[in-house]
């Protein structure tokens, strides 16, 4: 049996990276994989406290939260499409309009 | 139980006569607007007559309470009004010429835009007045005071494009400010020490106490307050300055104002307030030089002016300051008496030269007139009628009342007396320069070549052919310019007036013959009442007031004989000191025209004193005008509004803006920033709550 330490060092990790992507990186399709690292990251515990608690709304948080980032993909994606028609760039520095 | 007279009536009836006019007068034709003012100014007049025929049967003073008004602990003001002797004479007098000069009025403004807005302002004029004559308390009658100010202004600026007209209007109303914070003070002074502005109140108060001789007493101070009120109302000295400029107003309106009416406002405060200035012996001999100084000054002025009106404005000056040096010597009824002759006579001269003006086309200026006599009879015979009245030539009314003054002022004291006959000298000098210039020698006005081509047709046919013009315009209804043919007389309606005046001018003065000259001095006794205290022999230390005198001994004077033959001598010196004074202006402005000229010439310097006023208006200027002016600008506009009040405001919100200039850019719109301190947040949080789990 896997130590449940072992899971949440992996899912630490994976949001840290998460996090540094989302930071750093400035093509929004990056910056969005990101986010779903991070999300995934989230998931890696609820899932690694579930098994460890033998309790289920661990794993049906989970369900929620994939559907959430599956709909957010779609929202999401859609807006980056339109961006990239209107501005012909996905470096978010260049989508900038609104700054003073 | 008192018979009720409805008092209130009489002003209402013209206030509503302005609130008619001055809401809807704008959608009325002229005959719609000018018999609506003349309708309720006539129905006041015919209220006072009906109070005049029951005035009789009246158990005096005749108080009715209309409504409450202030109940504040022991204090009551009440709306109410007070009818006595004094109140009815001015009742009289206000509705009576006030109602001529309606009539007048409405021949003279006939052709002048804004005039609804005229009747208007005329008949709110009335409603204030009346307020004032027969307010039962100083509170109403301060109403009325403040009211008739605001008529004023806003007459005197009638023609408020003019900016002349627009400044005479302000300063006529900052002016009297200046005496309605005297009389304000003194209503505060009355509240506090007597706990009420009734009349009738105050004055049984103020009889118990004893006359004060020390200079700093209470009655005293009210009796000066009130003065610098009267002074302000009615243009004496200091406060004299307003009412020449004054003369920028319409003539009908300086007719009734600011000669018949309303300027007679602060007299006839003072004759009400008898009470408190007889226990005021100071206040009293104030009252009476500034009467006496305000008469002289302003005669002297009279002399040089050349404008029509602005002559009869320093008359009027000089006559209220008459007024004022009767009430000083505490002959209040020769002064309320010569204030009612001096309302027929002014109003009158003021009409009639407002024909003259109209005659000749707008010109006011005495030195562009000449030669009138026979184009303008009318008016040429009714002004003479004034001319005479005013000078103090038996037996016309000037004469009784200015005589009568005279008299009870050499009574008080012999330098009064010859001040008073100096200037009365100079009134008729100056009136009857008036009166030459105007209407003898050859017409000097520039409009001969248009009077030449309706000369030869003759006066009468030229008359009619004027008088068809005005009728089709006034069939028409529509402001038409002036249709100036030439020289003409004015028209019936403006006529009719000046001859009811110049007859009352005649024969005002003969209800008060003193007993010297045989009369029975009816006004005297009929006033007697009011001014109980007001015996002649009360000249010498005001020595019994409160007391109810006898009737009889108050025309006699304590020796009839030897008195009667002084006062005969007195009234000739003072005829002929007016004979004089017309002979005088026969010479200098008839006979030898040329005089005038080399006598200014000789004075030089006094002569530009005179013809400037003294100066008197530059020096207020330097005086009040200018420190006001330069410390408003100076100080409370660029010193106090520009760097304090607005530099607070501008500062701040400048230093709004710096402030939020180095904070915005925490905002930078760079996502990713934010998410970093988002992140840094979070793993702060995350580090402190690690660090306390490990505790």
């Amino acid at each position: 049996m896997v130590p449940l330490s072992y899971y949440l060092v992996l899912s630490g990790i994976l949001f840290a990276c998460g996090v540094m992507g989302f930071l750093i990186k400035r093509n929004i399709i990056t910056i969005f994989m990101s986010i779903e690292l991070m999300l995934n990251g989230v998931n890696l515990s609820f899932v690694a406290f579930a098994a460890q608690w033998h309790a289920l709304s661990g794993q049906v948080f989970v369900f929620f939260v994939m559907v959430v980032a599956a709909a957010e993909a779609a929202v999401g994606l859609a807006i980056i499409i339109a961006v990239y028609r209107t501005r012909e760039t996905l470096n978010v520095d260049q989508v900038n309009l609104l700054k003073l | 139980m008192m018979p009720n007279l409805n008092l209130w009536l009489i002003p209402v009836l013209p206030l509503i006569g302005a609130a008619l006019n001055g809401l809807f007068g704008k959608r009325l034709t002229r005959q719609a607007v000018a018999s609506a003012a003349l309708a309720f100014s006539g129905a006041a007049f015919g209220l006072a007559l009906f109070v005049a025929a029951r005035f009789s049967t009246l158990e005096l003073p005749h108080v009715e309470t209309v409504a409450q008004w202030i109940r504040a602990g022991n204090f009551r003001a009440d709306f109410a009004f007070y009818l006595d002797q004094l109140s009815l004479v001015m009742l009289l007098v206000v509705t009576g010429v006030g109602f001529l000069i309606h009539i007048y009025s409405v021949g003279y403004m006939w052709e002048e835009g804004g005039f609804y807005r005229f009747f208007s302002y005329l008949n709110l004029f009335m409603f204030f007045m009346l307020t004032l004559v027969l307010a039962n308390n100083y509170l109403v009658m301060f109403i009325g005071w403040e009211g008739v100010g605001l008529a004023s202004y806003l007459l005197i600026g009638f023609f408020f494009l003019r900016d002349s007209a627009a400044s005479a209007g302000k300063k006529a109303f900052i002016v009297n400010r200046v005496g309605d914070f005297g009389f304000l003070i003194a209503l505060f002074l009355l509240i506090k020490h007597f706990g009420s502005l009734d009349f009738t109140q105050v004055f049984q108060q103020v009889a118990s106490l004893s006359p004060e001789t020390a200079g700093a007493g209470l009655l005293t101070a009210i009796g000066l307050l009130l003065m610098v009120g009267a002074a302000g109302k009615s243009a004496q000295l200091p406060l004299y300055v307003w009412l020449p400029d004054a003369m920028e107003g319409p003539t009908p309106v300086s007719a009734l104002i600011h000669a018949a009416t309303m300027v007679t406002a602060g007299v006839y405060m003072v004759a009400r307030s008898h009470m408190i200035f007889e226990h005021a012996p100071i206040a009293l001999t104030v009252v009476a030089i500034i009467g006496t100084l305000t008469a002289l000054f302003a005669a002297t002025i009279g002399i040089a002016q050349t404008d029509i009106k602005k002559v009869l404005a320093y008359s009027t000056i000089s006559q209220l300051g008459y007024m004022f040096m009767a009430c000083g010597v505490a002959a209040f009824s020769a002064a309320i008496f010569h204030l009612m002759t001096h309302a027929f006579f002014k109003g009158l001269l003021f009409l009639a030269a407002g024909s003259v003006i109209h005659a000749i086309g707008g010109e006011q200026d005495m030195r562009k007139m000449g030669g009138l006599k026979e184009k303008i009879p009318w008016t040429f015979w009714t002004m003479t009628a004034g001319t005479v009245a005013i000078a103090g030539i038996p037996p016309l009314a000037g004469f009784f009342s200015k005589d009568e003054i005279l008299w009870r002022a050499y009574q008080a004291s012999w330098a009064y007396w010859l001040i008073g006959l100096f200037t009365a000298f100079l009134t008729s000098f100056y009136m009857f320069r008036l009166w030459f210039m105007t209407f003898t020698g050859s017409y000097r006005g520039a409009t001969k070549e248009q009077h030449a081509h309706a000369g030869p047709a003759g006066h009468a046919e030229h008359g009619t052919h004027l008088g068809r013009d005005q009728a089709a315009s006034r069939a028409a209804g529509a402001p038409a310019p002036h249709g100036h043919g030439g020289i003409h007389e004015s028209p019936r309606v403006m006529l009719v007036p000046l001859v009811i005046l110049a007859l009352l001018s005649v024969v005002g003065g003969w209800i008060g013959i003193p007993g010297s000259m045989g009369g029975g001095n009816h006004f005297d006794k009929f006033l007697a009442p009011v001014f109980h205290t007001s015996t002649p022999s009360l000249n010498t230390q005001h020595a019994t007031p409160g007391e109810v005198a006898p009737p009889e001994k108050q025309t006699e004077g304590p020796e009839p004989q030897t008195s009667r033959a002084t006062e005969l001598l007195f009234t000739g010196i003072s005829v002929f000191a007016a004979l004089l004074g017309f002979v005088m202006a026969a010479i200098f402005y008839y006979l030898r025209p040329e005089l005038p000229d080399e006598i200014a010439h000789a004075l030089g310097g006094f002569y530009h004193a005179v013809l400037n006023k003294y100066y008197v208006d530059e020096l207020y200027s330097i005086l009040f005008v200018k420190p006001v002016v330069d410390g408003s600008r100076r100080i409370l506009w660029h010193g106090v509004d520009q760097s304090v009040i607005d530099a607070t405001l501008d500062d701040s919100a400048d230093g709004a803006r710096h402030i939020s200039d180095t904070l915005r850019h925490m905002q930078s719109g760079n996502i990713r920033s934010y998410a970093g301190w988002v992140a840094a947040g979070a793993a702060a949080v995350i580090a402190y709550m690690v660090w306390m789990g490990a505790r």
